[in-house]
């Protein structure tokens, strides 16, 4: 059987070939097609060069990183000194702000890209569901290093004026306490995040949502539901495994995000606070500091800063997948969108 | 839905062309662009006479008409090399690819240099996968000690400065006069107001804000950082003893800029910010710089003139191996470093020596018109003489390459 003889209309590709995969049929035997055999080869080896890539790559980490792991341990995690001239080293103050940045973005974005891929799914109307969808997906592709440009130059005094706002007016609330006044920081980097992972959000989100079968929610609709019940009770939760990695694919995103946050963040190594301080990212380090690093020390201790980002962003991966798991189960059959 | 994914086609595609036809008003307009550069590039008067009077064929002397009297040196390479490479620092990058660019012409060696970084180009150097390398800070003695070809010669190229550049509405640039400790214990957070007394005392007549200083440094690691650390170390035990002298250091400070623009960058936006950038990109960019007192206790102000003073010091050591920062001469603006290729002194092969010391020479004479257009500070009187000198001392076989 020649694979692009299959013919399969595209809604229900995928539980097609699931099935096919758990019958064993697509498992190539000694009376199968010669083509059949190579393409299941070629297949094969690509899936084990992803996987050699990937251990290649941690292996390279854990090399890179030998002296400063010798040299500071497990303490480099929450150590708070970076300090070139006396080779001290730790990272935790990027390790915070990574990960404050990247959740505050979330917060922003999430509520952001579900409604725009709610509405682009379910209520545009074709004529603007087209041209919105395409600026959507054009988003995602400018390069970080103008968004971070933009952000500098044009975003930047928009948020110093409503830092400042803040401050006068809730400065009592201790997340609003920072230097208001410098307009780079946590707050700066979390939006301008927040708009780097939208479109990738409400992208897939949106495809997710198109895949519940209508009828699901025509029946709801039909016992009397208005749209919005319908939505919240059925399109949302039969989604919610893709609509998870979505969220997961974006927050990683945020995590590894580079050029951007560099020119918003202040990149302050110290302890972040507050919204208004200037925060430094594990990722924006190392592009900063890794041309400039003159011994090997500050080198390794760079490799060693970027096995914990790799570490962080493998543990997030496993959450989102217990998640996903802990969700689709009991659901039938899995659905993994992401 | 399906009928849904095909209707959407034609307006996609619409969209899709659209965007590509823009792309290709925006590729189309480079042809146009190239020739009307390169005229201006062979329009320049230094390339064009030098080109043709220049032997190509090896082994003769013959002195270059624009060669200064008394240095019979032979400028190309005379053991047909055509190509060198070299790796280092991204601070003089714009000034060796023009000079890169122009002996190219005059001698036919292409020069290969990639600005990855002073810390780069010392690693590459120490591994030999450069001829030479290229940096704005001097090696240490550990790093010396790594280099697989025994000694490294530190030849100055040209001198560059940092200006000081502050944000204070009303107040016009070099209105802000420093002295050294009030630097230092700004950047230390000592000082946290504009309107303090000690900021004060030093500029009488100047309305100061009763604002906070925003201290901005450079987040990246930069030989900006190291000569503006070097400056602060040399005139403060406090910082010496703090965050030292470094291409990045643990900052007592506030903000964290990318780069020249970055700091600049937020020093624009944030009232009551100070902070230092290369001066070539203080002047372009028309910064506000501040005034400051040198070692002889005169306000000097950020220049090609007033660097170019740090260097005019008696005092220099044979191998130049020093930041010129603070310097003695009254008239030199004090945050003065200078940026330098990193050469093995011993070498193997007779023909790269030979290049890589002539290439070097060249630079600083007949290179150094080039240095000023582009905003750094020419090698002059007592220093070109050291230089020369060190250029000297590379050897194959124990024998000098230039003599």
């Amino acid at each position: 059987m020649e694979v692009g003889d299959m013919g399969l209309p595209k809604p229900v590709a995928r539980e097609s070939v699931e099935s096919l995969r758990s019958s064993k049929s697509l498992t190539p035997t000694r009376r199968s097609h010669l083509s059949d055999r190579i393409f299941f080869h070629v297949t094969r080896s690509l899936a084990v060069l992803v996987l050699i890539l990937s251990l290649l790559l941690v292996f390279e980490l854990l090399r890179g990183s030998a002296e400063a792991r010798a040299e500071f341990g497990i303490g480099f995690i929450w150590g708070t000194t970076w300090d070139p001239v006396a080779e001290q080293f730790s990272t935790l103050p990027t390790i915070t702000g990574t990960l404050a940045k990247a959740f505050l973005s979330l917060l922003i974005a999430v509520p952001v890209s579900l409604g725009t891929a709610i509405f682009l799914a379910i209520y545009a109307p074709r004529w603007i569901r087209t041209p919105l969808s395409y600026i959507v997906e054009s988003l995602a592709s400018i390069p970080s290093v103008i968004i971070g440009l933009w952000g500098l130059f044009i975003m930047v005094p928009v948020v110093r004026v409503l830092q400042i706002w803040l401050k006068d007016n809730f400065g009592w609330f201790p997340l609003f306490s920072g230097p208001a006044i410098f307009g780079v920081g946590v707050l700066a980097a979390g939006i301008i995040l927040a708009i780097m992972i939208t479109p990738i959000i409400a992208a897939i989100s949106r495809d997710v949502i198109r895949t519940v079968p209508r009828a699901q929610m025509e029946g709801l609709l039909a016992l009397g539901a208005t749209r919005w019940e319908a939505i919240w009770k059925v399109v949302l939760p039969y989604g919610r495994a893709g609509i998870i990695g979505a969220v997961i694919l974006g927050l990683g995103r945020a995590v590894g995000e580079t050029m951007a946050v560099t020119m918003v963040g202040g990149n302050a190594f110290k302890l972040v606070t507050s919204l208004f301080d200037p925060v430094h990212s594990m990722a924006s380090q190392i592009a900063s500091e890794f041309t400039e690093a003159d011994s090997n020390l500050y080198v390794s201790s760079l490799i060693y800063v970027g096995l914990v980002l790799f570490a962080i962003t493998v543990v997030i991966e496993i959450v989102a997948q217990l998640m996903i798991w802990r969700i689709t189960k009991g659901q039938g059959e899995a659905r993994h969108q992401a | 839905m399906r009928t849904g994914s095909i209707g959407r086609f034609p307006l996609f595609a619409v969209f899709a062309v659209m965007s590509l036809l823009f792309l290709l008003a925006a590729c189309g307009s480079d042809p146009t662009a190239t020739p009307t550069i390169a005229p201006a590039a062979t329009n320049t008067p230094t390339a064009t006479p030098r080109s043709t009077p220049t032997p190509t064929t090896p082994g003769q002397a013959t002195p270059t008409p624009t060669q200064p009297a008394g240095a019979k040196v032979e400028v190309c390479p005379t053991q047909r090399v055509k190509g060198l490479t070299g790796a280092g620092a991204t601070f003089p990058f714009p000034l060796y690819s023009k000079m890169f660019d122009e002996y190219n012409k005059v001698c036919g060696v292409k020069v290969n240099y990639q600005s990855i970084g002073s810390g780069g180009g010392i690693r590459q150097l120490q591994a030999r996968t450069v001829d030479f390398g290229g940096s704005d800070g001097i090696m240490t003695a550990q790093q010396k000690a790594e280099a697989a070809g025994g000694p490294v010669l530190h030849v100055p190229m040209v001198a560059g400065a940092v200006a000081v550049i502050y944000n204070l509405p009303g107040i016009p640039s070099g209105a802000v006069k420093l002295d050294p400790d009030v630097l230092v214990d700004i950047y230390l957070k000592k000082i946290t107001k504009w309107n303090d007394p000690r900021i004060a005392a030093l500029n009488s007549g100047v309305s100061l804000p009763n604002s906070d200083i925003a201290v901005v440094h450079r987040s990246d690691g930069s030989g900006t950082t190291y000569i503006f650390t070097s400056y602060l170390s040399a005139v403060s035990d406090a910082w010496k003893n703090g965050p030292g002298a470094a291409t990045s250091v643990n900052w007592p400070g506030d903000i964290g800029g990318q780069g020249n623009a970055g700091v600049a960058g937020q020093v624009r936006q944030i009232p009551g910010a100070i902070g230092y950038v290369e001066l070539a990109y203080a002047h372009q960019n028309n910064l506000t710089y501040a005034q400051l007192k040198n070692s002889s206790g005169k306000y000097v102000e950020p220049s090609l003139e007033t660097a170019k003073f740090a260097a005019d010091v008696p005092t220099l050591p044979d191998h130049m191996e020093v930041v010129i920062v603070n310097s003695s001469n009254p008239n030199a603006y004090p945050i003065t470093g200078f940026t330098w290729l990193l050469i093995y002194e011993n070498q193997a092969d007779a023909a790269k020596a030979d290049a890589v010391a002539r290439l070097a020479w060249w630079m600083i004479h007949d290179g150094q018109q080039y240095a000023v257009p582009l905003d750094y500070v020419p090698l002059e009187g007592a220093a070109v003489t050291k230089v020369e000198n060190l250029i000297k001392k590379i050897k194959v076989n124990g024998q000098p390459v230039i003599k």
